[in-house]
């Protein structure tokens, strides 16, 4: 791994993969989580899987491992909970910290965060729904469409996967798919909809990260764009690995991608989404800390194309775990 | 640059495995399988109610003395002595039938999926109350059938509205395959279809040569009044197969049910349920068996009609009081389940999410039926949880689904 700056890890550990919990991922993080854990036992590992749940605690306390992997995507394990928890209980663990976790769950902060770097990312209004149920919000839909223009994407501030997106063509439908959002979250954002392709970019390392090969996901007609369906659906989803692109354009993704896991203060492993428009010029959408690492997910398919196994990903993210995190 | 997908199979799959998709959205099933969720979702009949003697004693008379024969295979169309058992229990309902006409399934799914691969083409027509039974519309969608929904009201189908589509089709020179009917207390719906509209769906199916599937898993589960007698039982021209199972009445882990036809039907579903698994299990034909010759299987099934009205009691009592003004739901007079519309418009599927963060589960209204309808209505099932948590689940509900009506009024919908 050149350039990663990570060590495999040392001799065997005892890795304690948390996945479950009660998000709305929950079959995914199942997924994943079952995948780490395997991979991790080939590699001669102790691996002790926990179903996340109120006896949390009480059970790391009892099996004090040497290490975490928190195997879960969305709220309460992507979003600083969990992690927060490890930090008291002082069990290292892999990927990012508390206040990047926050940052990167919550997609309204995470957008602030890049136009405060000067980082392209479409634009955007987020709503409580205490705005719509107290300062009569809904009246400022219709200025909305006019100045993001439309078609525009209503999306949950805090959820991943895709869940509670919808893609919204006429200013009519706004409030039907702003409620479909606000059963996801209480925040909920409405973003200019930019038509393009689909590209993730997936990153290893914390002090010195390293960026994998480009992954450009493809949905099947049918959908409008890389929805659950499509993410989880063997079959529903054409991937390009590595992504074609003119080299100038592919650099300035992995350069933004990059600026973006830091500017997020990322540890050990991350995915950026991007959407490249007509004109080849790239978009942020958001970065998962926890990128689903299923069959059909994108950061196990970037790290194939480096040359790295699956077994190698997970151990190359779990020894991110003993290094200070970034933030 | 290497072109992926992550499945390498996927140029060889067969056309109708397109329809078979992932749904871990719509039913969040892993979610709500956590213990503190209160689940009206699932359709899970009270097994914990089997006693546990009458359990031993079946299991122990088929160890001592059939045991090569719970172990052997068995005639395709089922143990005559079992044939008989269910002649009994049809009975019950009011219903004469000749053995000899009875095919055992490996549970009442099975004789769905015999009837359709029996008449369905790529392409066919099948008509089926809207809402209908999930389960059977995933089997016709395998069989890439076209379902067309016939219009119910509380009581099931509307004859006018179907005479209405009958006519469209035969316009376009279309022919339905069959009419799928759940007659009893229906899946999702909860609806007793009234004898005059059976007795008009039977004359229909006479004068247009119509073919009447009618599934019966829940007719004996019927908590008041005289049971209605079965289409199967109107019928004089051979014009109803029709379908039961013992999933409701002794087990579905035991995986047993059946399906009547005429007789050049009969020849052919057998043909298919050969080609599908040989015989149903003998061991599990016995115990069925055991059950019903022992005579308590009446007993037992009253036990159930207790605990069931007792539940269903508890859900319309607190339906009542605490579903949001202008909500409409079924009062079904057995079987399993209530079928709910909230007003407003008010989406389901969203409901579920916020309904899920409370601990408490449905299952969306569109999961019945295979165009897209149902988005405001839910099926909830009162058949597998006690009466008090029943009645906090629908206290949630209720509460969560007022909220989100707010929300509706403040978005202006």
């Amino acid at each position: 791994m050149d350039g990663a700056g990570e060590g495999r890890i040392v001799g065997r550990k005892h890795v304690c993969v948390l996945y479950g919990g009660r998000s709305l991922e929950r079959d995914v993080s199942i997924n994943t989580g079952t995948r780490v854990a395997r991979a991790l036992e080939a590699r001669g590992h102790q691996v002790s899987p926990v179903d996340v749940d109120e006896s949390l605690v009480r059970r790391l306390v009892d099996l004090n491992p040497d290490v975490g992997f928190i195997a879960m995507h969305g709220k309460g394990g992507e979003d600083g909970t969990v992690q927060e928890l490890l930090e008291i209980l002082g069990i290292p663990y892999a990927g990012a910290g508390v206040s990047a976790s926050i940052r990167a769950m919550d997609k309204v902060l995470t957008k602030h965060t890049l136009l405060r770097r000067g980082l392209p990312t479409p634009r955007f209004h987020a709503f409580s729904d205490a705005a719509f149920r107290e300062l009569g919000a809904k009246d400022a839909l219709d200025i909305i469409a006019d100045q993001l223009g439309l078609p525009l994407v209503v999306k949950p501030a805090a959820q991943g996967s895709a869940l509670g997106i919808s893609v919204v063509g006429e200013a009519r439908d706004l409030p039907r798919a702003m409620v479909s959002a606000l059963s996801f979250d209480r925040k909920v954002m409405l973003e200019e909809f930019i038509s393009g392709r689909e590209l993730a970019v997936s990153i290893v390392g914390t002090q010195d990260p390293r960026v994998l090969p480009i992954v450009e996901a493809v949905p099947k007609s049918g959908h409008d764009f890389y929805d659950f369906e499509s993410r989880y659906t063997p079959g529903e989803t054409e991937f390009n690995v590595p992504a074609s692109l003119e080299s100038a354009v592919a650099e300035e993704v992995e350069r933004i991608s990059l600026e973006t896991y830091r500017a997020l203060g990322c540890s050990g492993f991350g995915r950026v989404d991007i959407i490249l428009d007509a004109a080849d010029r790239p978009w942020i959408l958001e970065l998962n800390t926890i990128p689903g690492l299923t069959e059909t997910s994108l950061m196990p398919a970037a790290a194939e194309a480096a040359g790295l196994s699956f077994e190698d990903l997970v151990e190359t993210v779990v020894a991110t775990a003993f290094e200070p995190k970034a933030e | 640059m290497t072109k992926r997908g992550f499945d390498k199979y996927e140029e060889r799959y067969a056309e109708r495995t397109g329809v078979m998709r992932s749904s871990a959205m719509r039913d969040l099933m892993s979610l709500t399988a956590r213990p503190e969720v209160i689940s009206l979702a699932g359709g899970l009949p009270a097994t914990d109610s089997f006693p546990q003697d009458l359990f031993d004693r079946i299991n122990a008379e088929i160890s001592k003395e059939k045991r090569a024969l719970s172990l052997q295979y068995g005639p395709t169309e089922g143990f005559d002595f079992l044939k008989e058992d269910i002649a009994e229990v049809m009975a019950a309902e009011g219903t004469e039938i000749d053995p000899a006409h009875v095919l055992v399934t490996t549970g009442g799914q099975q004789a769905i999926d015999l009837v359709t691969k029996t008449f369905v083409n790529p392409g066919d027509v099948v008509l089926a109350e809207g809402p209908s039974y999930a389960g059977a519309l995933t089997t016709f969608s395998t069989y890439q059938t076209e379902v067309i929904h016939l219009p119910v009201d509380e009581h099931g189908l509307l004859l006018d509205e179907m005479d209405v589509i009958l006519d469209r089709l035969e316009a376009e020179g279309r022919w339905p395959k069959f009419i799928y009917v759940v007659p009893n207390f229906s899946n999702p719906g909860g609806m007793t279809l009234p004898l005059d509209r059976r007795e008009r769906l039977v004359e229909t199916a006479r004068e247009r040569d119509l073919l009447i599937v009618e599934d019966n898993p829940y007719g004996l589960l019927r908590f008041e009044e005289k049971p209605l007698p079965t289409m199967y039982s109107l019928d004089t021209e051979e014009n109803v197969v029709y379908l039961g199972s013992f999933s409701k009445i002794i087990s579905p882990g035991i995986r047993s049910g059946w399906l009547v036809a005429p007789p050049p039907i009969y020849q052919k579903v057998v043909f298919g349920k050969q080609a599908t698994d040989l015989c149903s299990s003998s061991y599990n034909q016995l115990f069925v068996h055991g059950f019903i010759s022992s005579g308590e299987w009446r007993e037992y099934v009253d036990r159930l009609r207790d605990i069931y009205r007792s539940r269903r009691d508890a859900m319309l009592e607190v339906l009542e009081q605490e579903f949001p003004a202008g909500s409409t739901w079924t009062k079904p007079v057995g079987g399993f389940f209530v079928w709910a519309t909230l007003p407003g418009g008010l989406d389901t599927g969203d409901l579920l999410v916020k309904a899920v963060e409370e601990n408490v589960a449905f299952v969306r209204g569109d999961a019945f039926y295979a165009d897209g309808q149902g988005t405001s209505s839910m099926r909830l099932s009162f058949s597998a949880v006690p009466e008090e948590k029943i009645q906090e689940g629908i206290r949630r509900l209720g509460r969560v689904a007022q909220d989100q009506l707010d929300l509706y009024r403040a978005m202006g919908l």
